[in-house]
This record gives structure tokens, C-alpha cells and sequence, in this order.
């Protein structure tokens, strides 16, 4: 098996995006007949490579060849003649059109639409697919979406097929499913990568794995002979414990009171369906569930930000007044006297403005304040300042763009300035996603000193280990309706994956 | 009284520059590009056929002319002079990036500018003796109609009293349609519009299908300008009097929601707007008069404030248009 | 598949030091002026120097040239500055045209219904109200549709134009003087009611009020929670409504603001300038504006420059066409030709070509 020539050969591939070197001289071979895992951390630079390999991005230096044959690839239709696919983690679907619209876009020859969607039902009964041909994107399930796109791959022919991440937005079951197509195209001699950085995927589905770090090749090896622990090493660069600290609540009092939350999203779906449960204060409480089951409208509806069909949520005050947030926009519930600090999940469209420096994005929260109709420019400086020094952000100054800086830093600055508020509630979404560890195990830090100096924190995450961990209750959701909470102490890893898909599967997909 | 017999061919007249400029603004916004230099490019166009013209007419006696040459000549300068207008507009927005609101202005400032400026300036330049630029002897050749109209009638002269641009504005409008809705090419130039990433992703060259669409929608515009001083104004070429029509063809892509074919119609009905005043008795008070060539233009702020209320997924403006793409962007 | 590397490719650069991005632009505008001096030499004839010594006449030969300059400057500075808050706020405002108009008809309709009925003094605060409630007016109306509805702002404002130009045109009939000449003519010429008093000479009272709003904006812009707001709203909609900011109402007061200072425009050219109303008194300056705003990347004090080099362009050409007897719309050309090179010359301050480092051989 190790004797064969490589399908795809690269080597010293560079790729710089302005100051930031994505990936610097790295290897990576890729063998017929085997699935390749390509490991690495968020931003490890793994995308990167295999756009350059797809044709998205074009190689600051390095050589890559194919069969043995140095190739030049400039475009996604060099990549598509020599039989390479990639399905994106962010689908490259035309929302406006129909699946086979968008299955034969970019070919070649005369338009028949109605041959292409024969062709695609055949592909589909071979793999088992469920697609109409003839259904738009904007009516798709992410997983519709998703079978879209590896239909469109297997249209054209590719023998070589990277994807990206393509689990985060299914259910275990989906999971399953793709992974025994992945497994039928490895029998049928075809070449595939998929990037990920789920180390129970690698185990179940690859032969082979590849490890990245910080854009740098780190090395190969057949899967069956290494485990987790080395691979995390590899990963990391040194050997990691993955122990995160949970000290037990001081004094929980409920905070905030959710019941019978119901949202609906602007086409009229069903986001979230008769929510209830109680955030108490000086503890973490985790919010489990695939993505898009309701999450990002939940916390949304608590910071008063999502319109809402019914329900009420209530603060608690420490002295037991209670007050009712439904209905109020985030400003009156600062006037209130709530403190209410939101980390969302998108940092940069939404928590912070990119193309302004870091002195004016935290003047974000603060602006307001003072009489007259002037601004206040020194005390966000000033608060610019600590933020950096006390999580060290690395950056070049405060009035450095945070569009400029890397994922991790600029969840710093976000957490940093939501945090220097003394809220009583902290509402996160995925505030580790793309961070690297030693940045996520700040943020963990952070969330844990927040705890114990009594804030309600509401921390939404995808990582179930990390979950299981950290929160003191975890709050699972399923299809927009609550299937259970439990406590983070003794949950095991299963029951909360059954929880997450037991009821409404398919209305997760809606 | 309202005399709609000798209403309809000039509503139909008057909307076919409109129906020209639209249909070539909307194969350009149906790439992401919102060209606002469409007014200057008709101007261009325009100006561009009558200087063609202009010194056919000056060197060829009016007896010696053939028909094929004197229509040729406009028609190949209309469409070399708007298609370096379109180039221009794509070097600086697609090459370049540049901001296309501003480009586009700035397009339209020249483009009127240039025209005004030879129409205004010709005959100095030449050292012509002509008073003024009437080119009659090539409008014969752009009006002529069809020989059968005058022997039918109202029929004829509803449907068969036009010069022949004008049947091939009806004809590119159609063929348009046709090749947005039914064709691969038109397939890609759709997703270039609505997500150029994707569509370079699926191996579209976007910078290629951004360029022609602008390009050959700069050369359809610049007809417009064309039929209407070559058919419509009679040879005659007035500086400003091709007005703001550049404008309410911008206005008639939104009017027709991005369909060419729809736009045969409601160009005719925009014509018939623009007109409607001149056919309305309103006696002595000619101060009214000014009101109802304002109807033309609440027509369409009534339907951009529909379509944007409704929000009606097909309906929607193709949803990259406006911003510049670049490949490696993050 | 044996093809070439490609020679180069473009990659978006990191923050150039603003020298150096100011010396580019500078190298663009003189690359520009000397297509321009080598068009209007193909032209003319005349020799290139010449035409340099020509268009710097047209603002600098004497002093009337050079008043007749600033006031036109200020005027042009004027609309620009209107518009800029709304630009901030990436609201594409293209309709200052008929918003300047309708300034402009409010005004006259002061003059004319109240000229000798008010004392002066109360008929030039009623104008300038008027003018400003006007402008505001037209301003605000796309602004209540995009707020609600997100209905295209580049397009409703642009058709507003129109709307305003029909207006104006409807009572130049209605107020027409002489009758049948379907034109105002010069209001109140005899009694100069609601003509803006002059102070120094008649160039300079415009010029200092431009002068003061420049500041003003300046400072709005920049120092002001309104101006944060505002900047805040353009960068991203979401963050805003985060923050807690009403991003409907910021919409609507910014255009408000940008309609008054519009109408302001048309209160100095009716009540100060021309003394009178015609659907040309904007002259295009709705979209010159627009481009001078842009140039200076939406900062107040660098349109001064712009808008200086766009009116200096402007005279200069005009002399060149007196001197050759050639059409009026030559300015037109010439600055569509500096446009076009300012225009392009930010992709090379944005991005920049990187050659291949390896010229390694295929094969």
C-alpha cells in the first residue's frame, strides 16, 4: 500500500494572507483507495492547503503534482479536469436555484436540465440519497444542502474528494450515513480527504491521518497505529491534559426564569417551542444541542434581540424583585439596571465591528454614557489597554483594526469588554470555536471567575467533552424544544448525544 | 380628446431607447454589477452613430449614399463607443474593484459630458459649414417602416410603423430572456450574480462572464441612444435632449423585476408615461402639464416600495450586486 | 494541464502608512492631468504647458476668479458634506440633487409669497427654516422606506430627483415672470426681499456659513454619540442592534440631517447666489457630491481638497472651451478623466501584485 505513487503530491506549499502565514512549506501526500483524516487545530491551516488544492486559493510557493505529474492548478476548473472535488464547510450553493441547477453549474455543453436531474436520480439511488432535483436551495435542510453539494462532486466524476468539516451540522445518524458513502467511494479506488478535528471521526472512518500545526506539516501514519492521545499531542505540540477546572456553585440563586419560550424565525419556523428552565447565579449552565436547534434564538430572545411568539422570561434579583425582559430591546433592559453581557457567536459581525480599532469597539458598550452629546474617548482606550495586557491579546496597539487580528484575540477583546461590564448574567455561543487551546483554556478561566464571582452564565457550546466539563447543568436541546436537563457531574458523553437527537430528529432539519 | 391611435406609436417610440437601456442594465446587474453609467453610456452611444454619420454625410452626397453603409457606419460606432465604455466600467470595478456607485456616476458625468461636448463642438472640429447636425438622410434609413404598414390601417400603424432598431430592441429583449432563463451561459451569468464564490468555485470564470455581460449590456444601452437620435428625434441631435432617460431605464430594471421579456411591455408603458402629458387636455394650464411628467417616476418609487414589502424570493435584486469580488478574499 | 505559473497574482494588502497611500493618489491625479492636457492638445492644438496656464487661470487670473472659485467650492463643499453622514452610514444617498432643489423651491416660495409682507429679517429666518424643513422632508422620505422596509435607497433617492425637478418646474409655470416665459426670473429684484445680506463682498457670507458646517460635521462625525452611531450602523447592522442602538431611527435622522444641510445648499444658491429658481440650479452638484465625498473617504476636511480640485478642474476647463469657442461640457470630460484615475488608483493603496518569488521550470 505504501509503495503506490501518491494521487496528489504537495510539497513546500506557502501561503501567506497579508502578515499571516496560513500555511509555511507543507507536505501532504494523498493515496487512492484510502480515506486521509487531516487533522489539526482551528485555524492549524488546513482549509487553506486544500483550497490550493481545489483551485480557490493559489500557492504563494511550492509544487503540486498529481499521479507523479507536477501540475499547475490556477482555478477550481483546472481542479474539477484533474478529478479533484471539495465539498466546503460553507456550502457554494446558489440559493436562488434548483439542486440540479446547481449540481451542473460550470459545465460544459448544451443545457438539459432534465437529463442532468435523470443523471442525479441515479446517483442518488446508487448512494441512497433523498434530493429533489427540482427543489430550490432556500427550501433545504443544512444536510439536503450538504448532499447537494457531494451529489454535485460525484456528478462531475472527481476521483479525488476533500471535505471539509462536514459533520458539524449533522445528527449522528446523518453522520452514519455519510460516513458508509465515504466508505463506498474508498472501496470504489477513490481518493479522499476529510478535514477534521474530531478525534473519534478520525478513529472510526480513516486509514490514514495527517497532522497540521500552525500551517506547518507535523507528519502521517496509518490510523490503526497510533491512538487519541498521541494524535492530540501531534496536534498541540505537547502533551495536553484535557482537565478543566469546575468548582462547585457558591450560593445559586435563580437568576434569570425562562417559560414556555416560543420564536419563530422569519420564514415562519419554529425555533424554539415551549422553553422553560432557571439560570441560576454563581453557576455555568451548558446548553447542548446540534446546530441550529435553537441556540443562537435562544440567547438572542434573552439579550432582547429576537422577536417572540410567547412565554416570558423573568429576572431574579438578589433581593427576589422580579422583572420581565420579554419585549424589551437590549437598551431597556440596560436601563433597567440589568447587566447583561452577550458573547454571540458571530464575533465579528455582530460583537464587534471589524474595521474599527479596539478603543472604539469597546466604546460599543459604553458609548452612551455621560450627559452631553459628545463621546467619551479615554476611558475606552484606557479599558483597550487592560483588556490587552490582562488577556494578552496580541496586537500591535489599540488602535489597530480588530479585523486585523486572529481569531483568538479577537475573542478576547469580545470577552474582555463584555466581561469589564460586572454583568450578573453572561450569555456565550460557542466562545471557543476557532481558538486554539491555550487561548480556549483562557476563555475557560475567564467563564469560571465570572462563576465564582456569582454570574448566571449561560454558555452555549458544540464541543460535548468540553460541556461535560465545564457546566454544572446542561440544557439539551433538540428541534427547538427542551429534551432534557441534567447535571454536567456524571453525564456521560452518550446519554447527552441520545438527548440531542432522541425526539423532533427532523425537525432539527426544518 | 384622447387620441389613442396617434397615442400608442409614440408611447412605443418613446420606450424604446427605454427598453434598449434596460434590457442592457439588466444582463449587467444580472452579473452583480450595478452600472450607474448607464445614462452616460447612451449618451456615448448616441453620439459616438451621429458622428459616424456626420462624416459619412459630410464626405458622400445624399443621391450617392447606400442604404447598408449609411446604416452600418452609426451602428458600428454606437456599439465600439459603448463597448469601451463598458470596458472602462469593468477595468475600474471588476480589474480594479473599485466602488461601483462611484464609478458609475462618474461614468455618467463623462459619458453626457462627451456627448454634449462633440455634439456641441462638431462642426467646429470639422470645420463644417452645416448650421446645426441633422442627419435626415440616415434617419430615412433608420425610420423607414415597413412598406406594408401604410396599406393597413390602425394595425399598421400600431405594430408596423417603426424603423427596424426599433424591432430589434423587441428581438435582443426576447433573445435576452431567452438566454438568462434557458441557456447554460445565461445559467452561470445568473450565478456569478447572485454568488460569485460559488460560481468560481464550480469552475465559472467570474471576471469573464462579469465582463461580457457589462460589456455586451453597455452595447445594447448604447443602441438605445442610438434609435433615438437617429429614429426618434429624426437625425437631429440636441445637446441634453436625450434627458433622463438613461435613468428610467435603471428605473425599468427594477420595474420588471430583472426580465428582459417583461420589460418589452412595460417600456412601452413607460414611454406611454413620459407622454401621457402631451395627450391630456388640460387646456390653458400649462403649469399641470409639469405634474404628469412626473408619473413616470412615482410609478416606480411606488414599485420599489411594493417589491421591497413584499420581499418575494425571486423577486429580489441578484444578491451580489453592488460589491466587488475577489477571489481571496477573508 | 501545461500551462504556465502565472506570472503574478493580487493580494489585498496590509495598512499602507498614509503617506504613502496620499502619494499614490498623487501620482494618479498627475498621471490624469497629463491625459487631460494631452487630450485638450488633440483637441485644440494648443500646446500642453498652455493648457495647464489656461485651466490655472480659470480660478486664479484675478480676484473676481478667484471669489467666484471659493463661493462655487463652498456651494459644491455644501452638497457634499450633506450627503456624507448618510455615505458613513453606507446609506446611498444619490438623490442631493432634488433635495438641494426642493431647498432651493421652499426658499423661493418664501421670496415670492411673503417678499414685503415680513420684515426682512423674519422672512430670511423664515427661508432658512423652510429650507431646511424641506430638504429634511426629502431626505427623510426614502430614509422611512429603507428603515422599514430596506427598500433601495440608490434608486429611491435617485427617482426623488426627478420628482423635485418636475416640482420646480411646475411652479417656474405657476410663478412664471414675465408671464409666458415659463421661468422665474430674478425674485424681488427691486425691494431685494430675502436676498442674504452681504458681509465684506458678496462671495463671503456664503463661504463662512460652508466653513462653519464643515467644522460642524466634522465634529458631528467624529466626536458625537450621533457620529458613533452612525459609523456603527454602516460597519454592521447587527452589531448595532446588539449594542442596543434603534437602527431605523439612526437611518431616519441621519437622512433627515443629510436632507437639511441639502436644502441649506439650495437656500444659499436661491436666497444668496442666483436670486431666483430654475430646475438647473443644483447642476449636477447631487452627484459631483458624491464622488467628492467618496475621494476624501467620507472625511469633511479632505473634501475640501477634492472638492477644490473638482471646481478648479471645472473653471479651468471652462476656459479652455471660452478660449477655443468649444462646448461648455468639456469640464465634463476632463473630470471624468481625473475621476476614472483617482477612482483606480485605490486598488493599488488596497492591493497589491505579487510576483511569482521561484521562477521554477515545469517539467
Amino acid at each position: 500500500m505504501e509503495k503506490k505513487t501518491p494521487a496528489v503530491k504537495m510539497r513546500n506549499i506557502t501561503k501567506r494572507f497579508g502578515s499571516i502565514l496560513a500555511n509555511d512549506k507543507c507536505w501532504l501526500d494523498i493515496y487512492r483507495g484510502e480515506i486521509l483524516a487531516l487533522l489539526g487545530e482551528n485555524g492549524s491551516g488546513k482549509t487553506t492547503l486544500m483550497n490550493m488544492l481545489s483551485g480557490i486559493y493559489f500557492p504563494d510557493e511550492g509544487e503540486i503534482s498529481i499521479d507523479g505529474k507536477p501540475v499547475v492548478i490556477r482555478s477550481p476548473k483546472d481542479a474539477f479536469d484533474l478529478g479533484i472535488g471539495m465539498i466546503h464547510q460553507h456550502f457554494k450553493l446558489v440559493d436562488v436555484l434548483t439542486a440540479t441547477e446547481n449540481i451542473v453549474l460550470g459545465l460544459d455543453g448544451k443545457l438539459d436540465l432534465k437529463e442532468a436531474a435523470k443523471k442525479i436520480r441515479e446517483i442518488c439511488d446508487t448512494y441512497g440519497f433523498e434530493v429533489d432535483p427540482d427543489q430550490k436551495i432556500y427550501d433545504m435542510s443544512v444536510s439536503q444542502k450538504q448532499t447537494v453539494e457531494i451529489i454535485k462532486v460525484l456528478y462531475r466524476g472527481a476521483d479525488i474528494l476533500i471535505l471539509d468539516e462536514p459533520t458539524a451540522v449533522l445528527t449522528p445518524q446523518e453522520t452514519d450515513k455519510l460516513f458508509a458513502v465515504l466508505r463506498n467511494m474508498r472501496n470504489d479506488d477513490k481518493a479522499i480527504v476529510i478535514i477534521t478535528h474530531k478525534m473519534h471521526e478520525v478513529e472510526a472512518l480513516s486509514d490514514r491521518v495527517a497532522v497540521l500545526r500552525h500551517g506547518q506539516f507535523i507528519g502521517d501514519m496509518l490510523t490503526k497505529d497510533t491512538d487519541a492521545q498521541e494524535m492530540t499531542n501531534m496536534m498541540v505540540g505537547r502533551p495536553v491534559t484535557l482537565n478543566i477546572d469546575r468548582p462547585e456553585p457558591k450560593n445559586p440563586k435563580p437568576r434569570i426564569e425562562v417559560k414556555g419560550l416560543t420564536v419563530r424565525s422569519m420564514d415562519g419556523i419554529l425555533k424554539l417551542d415551549d422553553v422553560s428552565f432557571t439560570a441560576n447565579s454563581g453557576e455555568i449552565l451548558g446548553i447542548a444541542g446540534i446546530s441550529g436547534c435553537g441556540q443562537k434564538e435562544l440567547l438572542e430572545a434573552i439579550a432582547g434581540l429576537q422577536p417572540t411568539e410567547g412565554g416570558s422570561i423573568t429576572y431574579i434579583e438578589d433581593d427576589g424583585t422580579r422583572e420581565e425582559l420579554l419585549g424589551k430591546d437590549p437598551l431597556s433592559i440596560a436601563e433597567m439596571g440589568v447587566t447583561l453581557s452577550f458573547v454571540p457567536e458571530d464575533r465579528l459581525g455582530m460583537g464587534l465591528v471589524g474595521n474599527m480599532d479596539l478603543s472604539d469597539n469597546m466604546m460599543l458598550r459604553s458609548f452612551r454614557r455621560g450627559r452631553g452629546i459628545f463621546t467619551d474617548r479615554r476611558s475606552p482606550k484606557k479599558l483597550a489597554e487592560t483588556v490587552v495586557q490582562e488577556l494578552e491579546v496580541n496586537t500591535p496597539g489599540v488602535s489597530t483594526p480588530v479585523r486585523r487580528l486572529s481569531g483568538g484575540n479577537v475573542q478576547k477583546v469580545l470577552v474582555g469588554r463584555e466581561i469589564s461590564a460586572a454583568p450578573t448574567v453572561l450569555l456565550t455561543a460557542y466562545a471557543v470555536r476557532g481558538l486554539d487551546i491555550n487561548s480556549s483554556y483562557m476563555i475557560y478561566d475567564l467563564i469560571n471567575r465570572q462563576k465564582a464571582e456569582g454570574v448566571a452564565v449561560i454558555y452555549v457550546g458544540e464541543d460535548l467533552d468540553v460541556l461535560l466539563e465545564l457546566a454544572d447543568r446542561i440544557l439539551v436541546l433538540c428541534g427547538g424544544k427542551v429534551s432534557g436537563i441534567v447535571p454536567g457531574r456524571g453525564a456521560t458523553k452518550r446519554d447527552v448525544g441520545m438527548m440531542m437527537t432522541k425526539m423532533g430528529g427532523n425537525q432539527a432539519n426544518a | 380628446m384622447f387620441d389613442i391611435l396617434s397615442f400608442l406609436p409614440r408611447a412605443v417610440m418613446q420606450g424604446i431607447p427605454l427598453l434598449l437601456g434596460s434590457t442592457g442594465e439588466t444582463l449587467t446587474e444580472k452579473s452583480g454589477n450595478l452600472n450607474l453609467g448607464i445614462p452616460g453610456i447612451m449618451y456615448v452611444g448616441g453620439i459616438c452613430g451621429v458622428i459616424g454619420s456626420f462624416l459619412y454625410e459630410q464626405k458622400v452626397p445624399a443621391e450617392a449614399m447606400n442604404g447598408f453603409v449609411a446604416v452600418l457606419i452609426p451602428v458600428v460606432c454606437c456599439l465600439v463607443g459603448s463597448l469601451l465604455m463598458g470596458l472602462l466600467y469593468c477595468f475600474l470595478t471588476v480589474t480594479l474593484r473599485a466602488n461601483q456607485n462611484v464609478t458609475g456616476l462618474a461614468m455618467t458625468t463623462f459619458g453626457v459630458g462627451f456627448g454634449n461636448f462633440f455634439g456641441g463642438s462638431l462642426i467646429k472640429l470639422f470645420d463644417s459649414d452645416v448650421p446645426s447636425i441633422v442627419l435626415s438622410n440616415t434617419n430615412r434609413y433608420f425610420a423607414a417602416s415597413l412598406p406594408f404598414a401604410e396599406n393597413m390601417g390602425a394595425v399598421g400603424k400600431v405594430f408596423f410603423s417603426y424603423g427596424w432598431l426599433a424591432y430589434t430592441a423587441v428581438i435582443i429583449a426576447l433573445v435576452a430572456s431567452w438566454v438568462l432563463n434557458r441557456t447554460r451561459t445565461g445559467l452561470h451569468l445568473r450565478a456569478v450574480g447572485e454568488n460569485p464564490q460559488t460560481a468560481d468555485a464550480a469552475g465559472i470564470n467570474v471576471v469573464k462572464y462579469k465582463y461580457m455581460a457589462t460589456c455586451i449590456g453597455s452595447m445594447i444601452a448604447g443602441l438605445g441612444g442610438l434609435y433615438y437620435v437617429m429614429d426618434y428625434a429624426a437625425g437631429i441631435w440636441s445637446n441634453d435632449a436625450f434627458g433622463d432617460r438613461g435613468w428610467l431605464a435603471i428605473a425599468l430594471v427594477i420595474f420588471t423585476l430583472w426580465k428582459p421579456n417583461v420589460g418589452i411591455l412595460s417600456s412601452f408603458l413607460f414611454g406611454g408615461l413620459y407622454i401621457l402629458h402631451q395627450y391630456i387636455p388640460s387646456g390653458m394650464n400649462l403649469a399641470v402639464k409639469e405634474l404628469y411628467k412626473m408619473i413616470p417616476y412615482v410609478v416606480t418609487i411606488i414599485v420599489l416600495i411594493i417589491t421591497s414589502m413584499r420581499n418575494k424570493r425571486e423577486n429580489q435584486p441578484p444578491a451580489s450586486l453592488g460589491l466587488p469580488y475577489f477571489r481571496e478574499e477573508r | 494541464m501545461h500551462e504556465k505559473t502565472p506570472l503574478f497574482h493580487i493580494t489585498k494588502r496590509g495598512a499602507l502608512p498614509w503617506y504613502r497611500a496620499w502619494m499614490i493618489r498623487a501620482i494618479g491625479i498627475i498621471a490624469a492631468l497629463i491625459l487631460c492636457a494631452l487630450v485638450t492638445t488633440v483637441l485644440t492644438g494648443v500646446n500642453p504647458l498652455q493648457v495647464y496656464v489656461t485651466i490655472f487661470k480659470g480660478s486664479f487670473a484675478s480676484a473676481r476668479r478667484f471669489w467666484d472659485m471659493l463661493q462655487k467650492l463652498s456651494i459644491l463643499l455644501c452638497v457634499s458634506l450633506a450627503v456624507t453622514p448618510a455615505f458613513r452610514m453606507r446609506f446611498w444617498n444619490i438623490g442631493g440633487e432634488g433635495q438641494v432643489l426642493i431647498g432651493g423651491l421652499a426658499t423661493a416660495a418664501c421670496m415670492i409669497l411673503l417678499g414685503g409682507k415680513l420684515p426682512n429679517w423674519a422672512l430670511i429666518l423664515l427661508m432658512i427654516a423652510s429650507s431646511i424643513v424641506a430638504g429634511a422632508i426629502w431626505g427623510g422620505i426614502p430614509a422611512i422606506f429603507k428603515a422599514k422596509w430596506n427598500t433601495n435607497e440608490t434608486l429611491f433617492t435617485l427617482m426623488m430627483n426627478y420628482v423635485a425637478i418636475q416640482l420646480v418646474r411646475y411652479f417656474s409655470v405657476v410663478w412664471e415672470s414675465p408671464k409666458g416665459s415659463g421661468t422665474i426670473g430674478m425674485i424681488n429684484q427691486a425691494t431685494q426681499a430675502g436676498w442674504l445680506p452681504e458681509i465684506g463682498n458678496k462671495y463671503l457670507l456664503k463661504i463662512l456659513v460652508v466653513a462653519v458646517l464643515t467644522v460642524g460635521v466634522y465634529v458631528y462625525l467624529n466626536y458625537s454619540k450621533h457620529g458613533y452611531e452612525i459609523a456603527v450602523v454602516g460597519e454592521s447592522e447587527r452589531t448595532a442592534r446588539y449594542v442596543g442602538i434603534k437602527v431605523e431611527k439612526v437611518i431616519v435622522r441621519t437622512m433627515l440631517l443629510s436632507g437639511a444641510i441639502c436644502g441649506i445648499a439650495g437656500l444659499l444658491l436661491v436666497g444668496g447666489t442666483d436670486h431666483t429658481l430654475t430646475d438647473t440650479i443644483a447642476g449636477g452638484r447631487g452627484f459631483t457630491a458624491v464622488m467628492v465625498s467618496w475621494l476624501a473617504k467620507f472625511n469633511p476636511i479632505w473634501m475640501i481638497l477634492t472638492s477644490f480640485l473638482l471646481v478648479f478642474l471645472d473653471k479651468g476647463a471652462s476656459e479652455i472651451s471660452a478660449m477655443f469657442s468649444l462646448n461648455q461640457s468639456f469640464s465634463d470630460i476632463l473630470t471624468g478623466i481625473i475621476l476614472f484615475f483617482i477612482i483606480g488608483c485605490e486598488f493599488f493603496i488596497n492591493y497589491q501584485i505579487q510576483f511569482r518569488k521561484s521562477g521554477k521550470e515545469e517539467q
